[in-house]
């Protein structure tokens, strides 16, 4: 099976022939299977070169960079091997209409929607209202008319529902407005970095289809991002992103002491991001069975099946039903 | 021109040949290209006129005075395996060489004898005219449920459904 590797030290990634060592500063070697890895992610200072690139593109390996403070910098892709013509002339269509590309985007918000509500029922007693108001502002969805609206829309319900973590919450965490570049209190800093390793989670998955990660429908095909994984993502933060950090939080696992508080600005430290992964980590490679195809499925790999309904949907198969938790 | 692989997935199911043919691949369908790859290499490592190109369209894994030889890992899909094989022999037909064919099992280590007839021709030309009819619908063919679909590299593609709210 493909694995993730998370390099949170300062040093060396070097190719030896076919394998792939990692050297930190005091020189201790380590080597890193490189058939069996999916994704290589990087937080700490680490020199690298072009051979050893060579190498991850013939694996088919994602290099993922976070600077210093943990922000994701970019990523380099292997090559893209999956290119399917027909299907980005088809997917582009459903961005041009615009009837088209308002059903994707509700439809996204739909699965957001149901998977936030889906979080903070679960503590019903404290959240009653919460689940009220987000509902209240659901049903305007399908009245929607603009991409400009929905949007509108998603933020009042993300706004209600982020408030809803103060009753859920255990520790001191405290949710007063969601604060981006950079956040400003530890439960933002959370939200950021969790949203970043879906982004990256979802790229590498989107990269092993056809699709084209440029073409988007909810948020504006960008130039600065693969825009069509901050689509997919809608789906799948509420569901995993915030499910771990809800636990971290609750079961004491991210405490105030992990992390760091630089002007004006809070973020994960060492520890803190660690721990974090390590639940991140066993959450995608969760198993459910699949209803439809009778199999066990991780939640990484659900991923995975998203994107091939976004293809059935372009090349006129089956209409696109968003993922609904339903166990 | 219709290829090799083509006609194969002609006969194992044409939703397979429609999604193949417009690019969209499975990772493990790759994966088996490759396989197939290696095996071929090793099974013909002296051969000089091993994978000969036809026309720039199709390729022969090998060929000699008798026959054109087909090499492959198991015999899961032994019919489509033979269709493909009376393919080749057709279009070698066409360009005046009359061969039979021989394809190879590595993992049962079994061969079959294929021999073009009259009947076979004439499936195979039917089957070209449906292969260019199915390629120039802008879907792929509805999705049945087939025995073969659980081994197919593209199940995960097809059974990718949501069930009922
Ligand atoms: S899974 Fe079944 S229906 Fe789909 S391509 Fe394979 S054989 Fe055809």
């Amino acid at each position: 099976m493909l694995r993730d590797h998370y390099i949170f030290s300062n040093g060396r990634l070097k190719r030896k022939d076919n394998t792939l060592y990692f050297f930190d500063e005091q020189e201790n070697k380590k080597s890193l299977p490189v058939h069996q890895t999916d994704n290589l992610y990087i937080f700490g200072e680490v020199d690298l070169n072009s051979s050893l690139l060579n190498l991850l593109s013939q694996h088919d390996v994602h290099l993922h960079v976070f600077n210093y403070y943990g922000f994701y910098a970019g990523t380099f892709c292997p090559r893209n091997k999956k290119v399917s013509g027909f299907t980005v002339v088809q997917q582009s269509v459903h961005y041009l209409e615009h009837e088209k590309r308002l059903y994707m985007a509700r439809s996204f918000l739909q699965s957001a929607v149901h998977h936030m509500l889906r979080n903070i029922r679960r503590y019903k007693e404290k959240t009653e209202q919460y689940v009220k108001n987000i509902e209240e502002e659901a049903k305007k969805m399908d009245s929607a008319t603009t991409i400009q609206e929905l949007m509108g829309i998603e933020g009042r319900i993300r706004q209600h529902y982020y408030q809803s973590f103060n009753a859920i919450l255990k520790q001191d965490f405290i949710f007063e407005k969601r604060t981006k570049q950079p956040p400003q209190d530890p439960l933002n800093a959370l939200i950021s970095f969790g949203n970043s390793l879906c982004y990256t989670t979802v790229l590498s998955e989107i990269y092993k289809t056809q699709l084209d990660p440029t073409i988007s429908f909810l948020h504006e095909p960008s130039t600065k991002r693969f825009s069509l994984c901050l689509d997919l993502a809608e789906i799948f933060k509420p569901l995993l992103v915030d499910v771990v950090i809800i636990s971290c939080i609750n079961n004491r696992i991210i405490t105030q002491k992990h992390f760091d508080f630089l002007d004006g600005m809070v973020l994960l430290n060492e520890e803190g991001k660690k721990r974090f992964i390590k639940e991140w980590d066993e959450k995608l490679s969760t198993t459910v069975q699949h209803r439809k195809l009778k199999r066990k499925v991780s939640y990484r790999y659900f991923i995975r099946l998203e994107c091939y309904k976004l293809i059935k949907h372009f090349i006129g198969d089956e209409p696109y039903k968003p993922l609904k938790a339903w166990w | 021109m219709v290829s090799g692989v083509q006609m194969q997935y002609y006969k194992v199911c044409k939703r397979k040949l429609w999604l193949f043919s417009k690019g969209i691949a499975m990772e493990n369908e790759h994966e088996r290209v490759i396989e197939g790859k290696i095996l071929h290499e090793r099974a013909y490592p002296r051969l000089e006129d091993r994978e000969i190109l036809v026309d720039d369209t199709f390729k022969l894994d090998a060929l000699d005075k008798e026959y054109v030889r087909e090499i492959k890992i198991s015999s899961k899909m032994p019919e489509a395996d033979r269709f493909q094989m009376l393919y080749y022999l057709y279009e070698l037909k066409k360009r005046g060489i009359t061969k039979k064919g021989l394809i190879s099992y590595t993992k049962e280590r079994k061969t079959e004898e294929v021999e073009l007839t009259e009947k076979d021709e004439s499936a195979i030309e039917k089957a070209i005219k449906e292969i260019y009819v199915i390629l120039q619908s802008p879907s792929p063919p509805r999705l049945k449920k087939l025995p073969y679909c659980t081994k197919c590299a593209y199940y995960e593609f097809c059974f990718a459904l949501e069930g009922d709210d």
